[in-house]
């Protein structure tokens, strides 16, 4: 055997497939960047300080000015009372199907039951709260019961994705500390959890995105309003995929503009959502400092 | 500080299937006992049924008894967390706390398992570091990761966590067959210190190595693949590996097989 060079044709063959995975990635990155491009194209001309600090209270059909801050404000409460409902839940769901469960019965009816919440269209979730929350209990319309729409979409998310970051814990860990003589529950308190951490963040965080951006559960479950309430509990509140999805259907440019700066601010609110939990992960992760 | 362990017909199973039967011996204290043979006869199984680490495993249990001293480990009503405070372990692969500093990994057993003074921490870390002879190699770093060690240094660090909890017995599986030949004479050198403080049991592949730390040696052998593992004798290592009373130690120890 003798050493030869890279023969012609295999040489052709590199380009090529190197060329093909170049253009599939273009490919998936044009509507990315044209979305992101179109939104802050048409969001820059009404994100301004009006628009942040202001809500559409007396703002006629027609007019311009107005602003979503009742629609930031509810969305930040919803979003945050769902994170509180359901990252606690899904990480002791998860816990439990990691730790105690295996694969016994009971765990694997949660995983399958998981696996079908995952797969709820979102109007879906509205729709039971509006029946449980709204129709059967008799609670008004509120933020809250938007937010326990959001949680029912969140939790499988979270459930799913805290599980394989806690899979993935080496059970050595786990064992070093058993063989410290450190209880089970403290073990999983004080290394399995803080290992898992980043990843367990990073699935929160999808999550967290996922339910920002969704309408449908919120139109059926918090109603509408165009003036502030900052009270989650009592009384319509505004969500801001609600507000593009209001002002985008108007006829008027002032209300399309609206529109625009609100998709904007919504892609910021998530953008800054991750940008902080990538500083909690990496805050909490000393084992990268050598 | 060091107690005797006696095993009395112990059997240990994985589910259904049996991995050791029917083992009997006397670990002695302030001493160091080896155990060889071939690989999947039950050594590591043996030596997990000795701090009740083998009932972790989903499945898995023990029949027969332990005494450590006077007590029985496997009484009715006995916490195995107990259990394994008294018997410290190292695994064969490195495991430090990725999460945790070195200083952290060292104290990880005590303050997991309740408050104790910064003082007290300080003291008991820096004991155990240089009980475990990394002392000199990590003071400035206290509080850099346990994972940027080399893996002779983190297998030290493992050592040093497991006295920090000032156990009675040490167990240690394979603990220098991921290791380097230097890191190995370094273990090897700290577990001859460690002896006048702990009774230490170490499994190993390595026959030069039972004969350089051992004072005792047992031999474990499985009569066929698929069947339980059992102890062929136990004797002082000198002996073992000058006489042994049974003709399959002396092919294992002449490397005829395993
Ligand atoms: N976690 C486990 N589950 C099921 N069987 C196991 C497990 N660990 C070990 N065994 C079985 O027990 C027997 C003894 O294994 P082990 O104690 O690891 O042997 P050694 O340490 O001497 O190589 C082997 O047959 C092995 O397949
Ligand atoms: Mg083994």
């Amino acid at each position: 055997m003798s050493i030869q060079t890279i023969s012609t044709g295999r040489r052709a063959k590199d380009t090529i497939v190197r060329g093909l995975v170049y253009l599939a990635f273009a490919i998936a990155v044009v509507p990315l960047v044209s979305v992101v491009y179109l939104v802050i194209k048409n969001g820059a001309e009404r994100f301004d300080l009006e628009f942040l600090l202001h809500s559409m209270r007396n703002i006629g059909a027609r007019d311009a000015g107005g602003g979503a801050y009742h629609a930031i404000l509810g969305t930040l409460e919803q979003v945050a009372l769902a994170s509180l409902m359901s990252v606690p839940i899904g990480i002791l769901t998860a816990i439990y199907l990691v730790e105690y469960g295996g694969n016994g019965r009971l765990a694997n009816a949660i995983r399958f039951f998981v696996d079908v919440m995952t797969g709820i269209p979102s109007v879906v979730a509205g729709l039971f709260i509006l029946a449980f929350w709204v129709l059967y209990l008799g609670q008004s319309f509120s933020g809250f019961a938007g937010a326990l729409a959001l949680a029912v979409l969140m939790m499988p998310t979270v459930v799913r994705s805290a599980e394989e970051m806690l899979k993935l814990v080496p059970s050595d860990l786990r064992e070093a500390s058993y063989a410290l003589g450190v209880p089970r529950w403290r073990t999983i308190v004080k290394v399995v959890l803080p290992t898992a951490f980043t990843g367990i963040i990073t699935g929160v965080m999808l999550a967290v995105a996922r339910v920002t951006g969704e309408t449908a559960p919120l139109l059926l479950t918090v109603f509408f309003t165009d003036s502030i309430n900052a009270d989650p509990f009592s009384g319509p509140q505004m969500g801001l995929p609600l507000y593009v999805f209001d002002q985008a259907g108007r006829p008027n440019d002032t209300a399309i503009d609206r529109a625009w700066a609100g998709a904007l601010t919504l892609i910021l609110i998530v953008m800054l959502l991750n940008l902080a939990a990538r500083l909690i992960a990496r805050w909490r992760s000393p084992a990268t400092g050598r | 500080m060091a107690k005797q362990i006696q095993v009395s017909g112990l059997d240990a199973y994985y589910g259904s299937n049996k991995a050791i039967e029917d083992i009997s011996m006397t670990i002695e204290p302030r001493s160091v006992t080896a155990f060889i043979g071939p690989s999947g006869c039950g050594k590591s199984t043996f030596l997990r049924t000795l701090n009740r680490m083998h009932e972790v495993i989903p499945g898995a249990r023990v029949e027969g008894k332990v005494m450590l001293d006077a007590d029985d480990l496997y009484a009715p009503g006995v916490d195995p967390v107990s259990v394994r405070r008294t018997i410290g372990m190292v695994f064969q692969r490195p495991n430090p706390f990725p999460t945790m500093s070195i200083y952290e990994n060292v104290a990880a057993g005590l303050r997991l398992n309740g408050r104790i003074s910064k003082a007290r921490a300080d003291e008991i870390v820096e004991r155990s570091l240089k009980g475990a002879n990394l002392w000199n190699e990590v003071k400035d770093r206290l509080n850099k990761p346990g994972a940027g060690l080399s893996g002779g240094q983190q297998q030290r660090l493992c050592i040093a966590r497991a006295i920090a909890v000032q156990p009675q017995v040490l167990l240690m599986d394979e603990p220098c067959s991921a290791l380097d030949p230097i890191s190995t004479l370094a273990i090897e050198d700290l577990i001859a210190e460690l002896k006048d403080e702990f009774t230490i049991v170490i499994v190993t592949h390595n026959m030069q190595q039972a004969a350089r730390v051992s004072d005792r040696t047992a031999f474990f052998n499985l009569a066929a693949q698929g069947q339980p593992g059992k102890l062929v004798e136990m004797d002082e290592t000198t002996n073992m590996f000058t006489n042994p009373s049974e003709k399959a130690t002396e092919d294992y120890i002449t490397g005829r097989f395993g």
